[in-house]
């Protein structure tokens, strides 16, 4: 027998207009487990969360959270998730523990429960000190971390972070990350978007990439990573005028053509045979003298995944912490 | 979810409303120093200036219901551009993910005005009383004089909920609020005698409810008889002020409550 799933969509489709933000989505949320959503800007994402945090209502298509009928009974889902949306809802003229006891009030907990809870919660996103200040004087960041706060105030067991991570700096997005794989090592079910590939690696179980309100791979990380084929070769060129003629010297290598990146000298070429390869190529390329300041054999990233899959790489719009976290083999020229 | 959480929500929605008017310079502004300056300028200016009947203390008593009526039905704004900056800043969202009664959002914002109209009309009367205006009935009729006030501007507050929840920005509310709310409460008796008006103007002024509900605080608060310059009225409404204000506030919040509330329902930011 099988558990009924905590989030479970069958053929949502929303259309705006002439614009159809979503084609036909169907998902299926194990209790207890992550889903990761990705898919590049105008791809469907919070729409497909504000379909589920009953906000909106689909044209086609059915959707249960927690077993309730999201449609039917939007009241009574909204007992069980918890939402932060992708841009902070937090009320500027209120303090934090202004704006956490108001949530904690609305959602019944009590007086004196919703007062404990506010404290509590401000303590674990680090807001002490600034929880008796009107959340107007807040950074972006601690806005952003107030508001998912305020998407835990009753510790629901279903939770709906659209682009939770995006605009915090890489400590507090440890921490955050910290703090979901506790809640979810508790039992709660996680669905998130994320423009962040790594976040998306480290915390779902499960990943669906949407692109033009359509479905176009599911997976697990490892899984969708295979999908994309095995290792690439990476070269950065020295001079950018050469990059043509690496491409051309190093093609026959390849399983596939390789791509360039033209301001960033750089090529590459999903290939296999390890480090051969890579050996092969360098002799290439020193016979040539053509110079290269870096060259390496990469295994896919979620990156490469996105590349691959909607053809244009995720966007993220400010430092990205997996830009450390590259998997390669590299040998300096 | 039971019957009474409408109320308890309400509540806290109107707690959180009222808080932002302590913090907020604007809304601060808005309803305390606003009405001193209006009751002032009307009193001394035009108070002032306009004086036929020999003695300020005629056309002042007569401005005075009209300020009153007027700064509380322009207090409505105050609803719609705080829904519409709710909405615009996904506060709205918030409250419509969490298990709150959905009525509770426009329940407690008017509700809270409600407050605000009160503190207004204290603020208003202490000054007018400053002035010279005198209430020359009884408290009892004084009071209700003020309730009808209330009353009036409450429904026009749902009108205005409506408004912001339909609207693409907070900034169009007040745009909308001028278009509605001026020629509401200048096309009226508020600060002129309806004799002095042109004949379709003076019509409309007639059946116009701000008319109504300026002439039943006039009546209420004993600033009529025997001003020159509130000659016993003929129009049907102006005979029956209390009523036909009541009404009035009546017919609007029939149909704007249950309109407010389910654009409310269908509303979402951006
Ligand atoms: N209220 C609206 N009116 C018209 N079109 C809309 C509306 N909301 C969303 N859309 C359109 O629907 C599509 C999906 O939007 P959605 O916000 O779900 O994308 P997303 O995947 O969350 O993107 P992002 O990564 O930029 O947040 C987009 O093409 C968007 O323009
Ligand atoms: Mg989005």
């Amino acid at each position: 027998m099988m558990e009924t799933p905590a989030i479970q969509a069958r053929g949502l489709v929303k259309k705006y207009g002439s614009v159809v933000a979503l084609d036909g989505v169907d998902l299926t949320v194990p209790t207890g487990t992550v889903l990761g959503l990705l898919g590049p800007n105008g791809a469907g994402k919070t729409t497909i969360v504000r379909i589920l945090t009953t906000l909106l209502r689909p044209d086609e298509g059915t959707a249960e959270v927690a077993g309730i009928d999201v449609l039917a009974h939007p009241g009574e889902v909204r007992r069980s998730l918890g939402l932060s949306g992708q841009y902070a809802a937090v009320d500027e003229y209120l303090t934090g523990f202004e704006n956490l006891d108001m949530i904690g009030r609305l959602y019944h907990l009590g007086r004196k429960a919703s007062r404990e809870r506010a404290r509590e919660l401000l303590a674990q996103f680090n807001l002490e000190d600034a929880g008796n200040r009107p959340a107007k004087t807040y950074s972006g960041g601690m806005r952003r971390r107030l508001d998912l706060a305020g998407a835990l105030v009753a510790a629901p067991p279903v939770l709906f972070l659209d682009e939770p991570t995006t605009g915090l700096d890489p400590r507090s997005r440890t921490e955050m990350w910290a703090v979901l794989q506790g809640l979810v090592s508790g039992g709660t079910t996680l669905l998130l978007t994320t423009q962040y590939l790594e976040e998306a690696d480290l915390l779902a179980d499960e990943i669906v990439v949407i692109d033009h309100g359509k479905i176009i791979a599911q997976g697990t990380a490892d899984q969708l990573k295979s999908q994309v084929g095995g290792e690439r070769l990476e070269v950065t060129v020295t001079d950018p005028a050469t990059l043509e003629a690496a491409s051309r010297l190093l093609t026959p290598l390849g399983v596939g053509a390789p791509v360039l990146a033209e301001h960033q000298r750089n090529l590459l070429m999903p290939v296999s045979g390890g480090v051969s390869v890579l050996r092969e190529a360098l002799r290439l390329l020193d016979d040539q003298g053509i110079g290269a300041d870096d060259a390496g054999l990469r295994r896919p990233t979620l990156d490469d995944v996105f590349l691959t899959l909607t053809g244009h790489a995720a966007e993220v719009d400010d430092d990205d912490p997996a830009e450390a976290q590259h998997q390669t083999e590299e040998v300096k020229a | 979810m039971s019957r009474l959480d409408v109320f308890a929500d309400a509540a806290v929605v109107a707690k959180r409303n009222l808080i932002k008017i302590k913090r907020v310079p604007d809304l601060l502004v808005f309803t305390t120093l606003s009405p001193i300056m209006f009751v002032l300028l009307f009193a001394y200016v035009f108070g002032g200036a306009i004086d036929p009947a020999g003695g300020g203390g005629g056309y002042r008593e007569f401005l005075i219901a009209g300020i009153f009526a007027q700064t509380v039905v322009f207090g409505a704004t105050i609803t719609g551009a705080g829904i519409a900056d709710d909405v615009q800043k996904g506060i709205v969202d918030r409250f419509r993910s969490l298990p709150m009664s959905p009525s509770a959002v426009l329940a407690g914002r008017t509700l809270s005005d409600v407050v605000n109209n009160v503190i207004v009309l204290v603020v208003m009367g202490l000054t007018g009383l400053l002035v010279g205006w005198r209430i020359r009935t009884s408290f009892f009729e004084a009071l209700w004089g003020f309730i009808l006030l209330l009353v009036f501007a409450y429904a026009i507050s749902w009108v205005m909920a409506w408004v912001g929840l339909i609207v693409p920005s907070p900034e169009v509310v007040n745009n909308a609020s001028f278009v509605i709310i001026f020629p509401l409460t200048f096309v009226a008796n508020t600060f002129v005698p309806l004799d002095t008006l042109p004949g379709p103007l003076k019509a409309f002024a007639e059946w116009n409810p701000v008319s109504a509900v300026t002439q039943a605080a006039r009546n209420l608060f004993g600033n009529t008889d025997p001003n020159p310059l509130a000659p016993h009225p003929t129009a049907w409404p102006l005979v029956h002020p209390e009523l036909y204000t009541l009404i009035w506030a009546a017919a609007v919040l029939i149909i704007f409550v249950p309109l407010a509330n389910a654009q409310y329902r269908r509303s979402t930011s951006r």
